[in-house]
């Protein structure tokens, strides 16, 4: 029997990013809120030893634990799903600050071709331009309208860069603060891409460039360079994490109470409202249902949608009728890329997770597609992240992958290869999508979400396309031996690839075609807010966090809005 | 080629981060410095890091129970990273010592993966489906050399030649050893990459010894910062630390 908490203004799942950002906008607003955290509390003092490749690159110490929960995973309809038994292809986060305490801090504003993909796709180039199985939609919101959000986060995450980029949406205010170093390496791209004629720019940057105070009084490092950053915590405060940003701006209100150790397992409706969720503390094993006036789902994209899923809230999307649009438009990432092998010794070990710069030629809509058999692109990037030594082993295609020829080809080349990388945007298929899973259960007796997903020809036209710019510029660059990425065929969830997993809980300006309206106001319930990158309808040529964090912030305006007026928002 | 970089010390890190020059007061940041060696007051502290490079080296078994399971093993990683010119292979680097370890705790039991059943093959596309924990795969695929060796050459592993050692290793890793719960290719993934975890993770695991895979490598392991270097042209040449204060 559930233990009934006192009702709270706002209750949070989870606490990276999104929870973050509302917990504090909320509070700030005199909201009373709580936020619950499946995971434990973490901080810089526990990243004080975290030069350990081993311990949370290679056996994810910082990720979620997938003996409790994880996924099932198929390419098509017809296979049986299997667990995801150990996480590779993309990799969860848990504890305070969520994924966002080990993302890299590439921070970006998707195109405002993002936000109008199916007008402005339809408008140039009829509406034929890929079949309907591929569900482009327009997200419900605009970049203008966005723009000033994604400032916002600019300047709580104090975003180092440049407003060199021509191609990208209008910034009305320059970054926070200037660029990182700009190294050697990235001198080898900067030279090459503008010899080719592209527009080289430094990659905008949540490790931050100087020392820096928010406009709450949060205070971040300068990033040392350490070669740390991805799958780590910043042991300077140095990398913009929630628990060093928006969680102590919480806490500092007096409003905002974070529990631990709390997996909610349900949200629990009533009529066109929410009233609460049901929570399991993990380390008592008791249950508590925790009433809200305000519910808000702000855990990863898989967890947000299978909330949803388990306690029937919305119409689950069916490809076969095409009914239904909770799990539709799962979307991944599609990374085009070459590796480069060059003759002279280069500071691979050293960097930082957004060190890089970045062309932005063969992004979005920039560049013609008349003749081409795919849409959209992906941002082009060179990044200097820090190679470390158990996971760089480059060795060229065809030597062997042990032994004495490995040994010395890996070793030689520790230091002597480059690689570009794109992040490919990724478009909605008709077939791709989430629901849950009928065999397998979480250690909580919940069926696991199951993750019906493949590659499909758009995403494999533009990965050819992009490999090959990224094999010419590292031709330009000087490598000696230039190898660009294999072609895809089918996803497969072995191997790291990315942690860009979008869709499942999208927003839009109807009912009709979406989860949730242009605030991530529920469409069948007004006191329910569903945010993450879970909301976006496709996803774009660069990494999501920039657009999660702006859609965090407009939802944490609507929610402080609903609290004085209630109803719908739209 | 390369040039040397001065020393860099905690008084050059706390300058360029702006930790000295105020950022300390209010900020999150203090119970962390305490791993800085600064104490209360904002002030450096001596700094109490050894820079003695012997290795204790500690040759108890954790996981094995016979030295005949665990010298197939060291062979098998010797001949995946063996001694060369370069310098020291698997077994001088202790990486046999490493995956015995790792093999008694949460990485052999599988603690942080998903194991409910019901298990099926599936497709390659999704990945590892066994019903077996990395201890009882070691287990096996170490057996399973043994008998692979007696067959082939009717002797035990470790009394082969090298190249002999290799045909066995290159059978299991084209998947052509029938193995139970498991496929032979799989396990001679698990043994590459558990070779090359032991020859490059921090020395504190027991493999790495004397950072020697690192100074193969030229990486220069736990560095507190590169901001006074990150800038050079030429290749820096850095003496390698552990977290263990070697």
């Amino acid at each position: 029997m559930a233990t009934t908490l006192p009702k709270i203004d706002v209750v949070i799942v989870g606490l990276g990013w999104t929870g973050g950002i509302i917990a504090a906008e909320c509070a700030k607003a005199g909201l009373k809120v709580i936020g619950l955290e499946r995971g434990r509390k973490r901080g810089t003092e526990d990243y004080q030893k975290i030069h350990d490749e081993y311990r949370y690159a290679v056996r994810y110490e910082l990720m979620q634990d997938v003996a409790k929960e994880t996924i099932t995973i198929r390419n098509n309809r017809k296979m049986p799903a299997l667990p995801m038994r150990q996480m590779s292809s993309f990799l969860l986060g848990e504890g305070l600050g969520g994924s966002g305490t080990h993302w890299n801090g590439h921070t970006w504003r998707f195109y405002p071709y993002d936000f109008q993909i199916k007008t402005m796709t339809d408008e140039k180039y009829g509406p034929n331009k890929l079949s309907s199985d591929y569900l482009l939609q327009d997200w419900g919101v605009t970049y203008d309208e966005l723009e000033p959000y994604f400032y916002k986060y600019d300047q709580t995450a104090g975003i180092s860069g440049e407003d060199k980029n021509p191609f990208w949406g209008k910034r009305a205010q320059d970054f926070p603060t200037p660029p990182m170093k700009k190294t050697a390496i990235l001198k080898k791209f900067e030279g090459a891409t503008k010899s080719l004629g592209y527009s080289p720019f430094m990659l905008p940057s949540a490790n931050l460039s100087e020392p820096y105070t928010n406009p709450d009084g949060a205070v971040l490092n300068a990033c040392q360079y350490c070669g740390f950053c991805e799958r780590f915590g910043c042991e300077y405060g140095a990398k913009t994490s929630p628990e060093v940003t928006v969680i102590p701006t919480a806490i500092k209100t007096g409003n905002f109470e974070a529990r631990f150790h709390a997996n909610v397992v349900e949200v629990i409706k009533s009529g066109n409202k929410v009233t609460g969720v049901k929570y399991l503390d993990t380390q008592s094993g008791e249950e508590f249902i925790q009433e809200a006036e305000v519910v808000v789902l702000a855990s990863y994209v898989m967890n947000n949608a299978k909330l949803l899923m388990v306690s029937n809230i919305g119409e689950q999307y069916d490809p076969e009728t095409g009914k239904g649009t909770l799990g539709k438009n799962y979307c991944y990432q599609i990374l085009p890329g070459a590796t480069g092998y060059f003759e002279e010794q280069m500071n691979t070990f050293m960097g930082a997770g957004a060190l890089g710069m970045s062309i932005d030629d063969y992004n979005a809509d920039n560049f013609d597609h008349s003749d081409l058999d795919f849409i959209h692109g992906g941002s082009i990037s060179i990044t200097q992240t820090g190679y470390r030594p158990i996971e760089t082993n480059p060795i060229q295609r065809g030597t062997p992958t042990w032994g004495a020829e490995f040994k010395k080809n890996s070793i030689y080349n520790y230091t002597r290869t480059l690689s570009i990388g794109a992040q490919g945007a990724s478009m909605p298929h008709k077939e791709n999508y989430l629901s849950l899973d009928s065999k397998y259960k979480d250690v909580y007796g919940l069926p696991l979400l199951q993750m019906t997903y493949n590659f499909t020809d758009q995403d494999r036209a533009l990965h050819k396309y992009i490999t090959k710019v990224t094999q010419n510029i590292m031709k330009e660059m000087g490598a000696k031996t230039v190898e660009g990425k294999e072609v895809i065929t089918d996803y497969d969830i072995v191997g790291y690839q990315t942690t860009h997993n979008t869709g499942g809980t999208i927003m839009g300006a109807s009912p009709e075609n979406s989860v949730v309206n242009p605030y991530l106001q529920h469409w069948d319930a007004e006191n329910l807010f569903v945010v993450g990158a879970g909301n976006f309808p496709h996803n774009g040529g660069y990494n999501p966090t920039g657009t999660v964090a702006a859609l965090a912030y407009k939802s944490a305006e609507g929610i402080i809005k609903y609290s004085k007026t209630g109803g719908s928002l739209v | 080629m390369t040039e040397k970089p001065k020393n860099y010390s905690r008084r050059d890190f706390l300058k360029t981060t702006g930790i000295a020059t105020g950022a300390l007061i209010g900020g999150g940041l203090i119970g962390g410095l305490v791993g800085l060696n600064v104490d209360k007051t904002g002030q450096q502290v001596s700094d109490t890091g050894t820079t003695n490079h012997g290795m204790p080296t500690n040759e108890g078994f954790q996981f094995f129970q016979n030295q005949r399971e665990f010298d197939v093993l060291s062979n098998a990683t010797e001949r995946i990273f063996p001694k060369d010119d370069l310098g020291p292979g698997a077994i001088e680097l202790g990486v046999p010592y490493f995956i015995d370890r790792q093999l008694a705790g949460q990485y052999g039991s599988n603690t942080k993966e998903y194991m409910q059943g019901p298990f099926a093959v599936g497709a390659k596309t999704q990945g590892y489906q066994s019903r077996l924990t990395r201890a009882s795969i070691f287990r096996q695929g170490i057996a399973k050399l043994e008998e692979e060796a007696n067959k082939r050459f009717e002797k035990g592993f470790s009394s082969l030649e090298a190249q002999q050692m290799d045909e066995i290793l290159t059978a299991f890793q084209n998947d052509e050893i029938p193995m139970t719960g498991v496929t032979s290719a799989f396990f001679f993934r698990l043994l590459r990459t558990a070779t090359l975890e032991g020859a490059y993770s921090d020395p504190m695991y027991g493999g790495n010894r004397n950072m020697d895979g690192w100074k193969m490598k030229e990486f220069p392991g736990h560095q507190m910062a590169y901001i006074n270097v990150i800038e050079k042209e030429k290749f820096q040449k850095i003496e390698p630390k552990s977290l263990g204060g070697m």
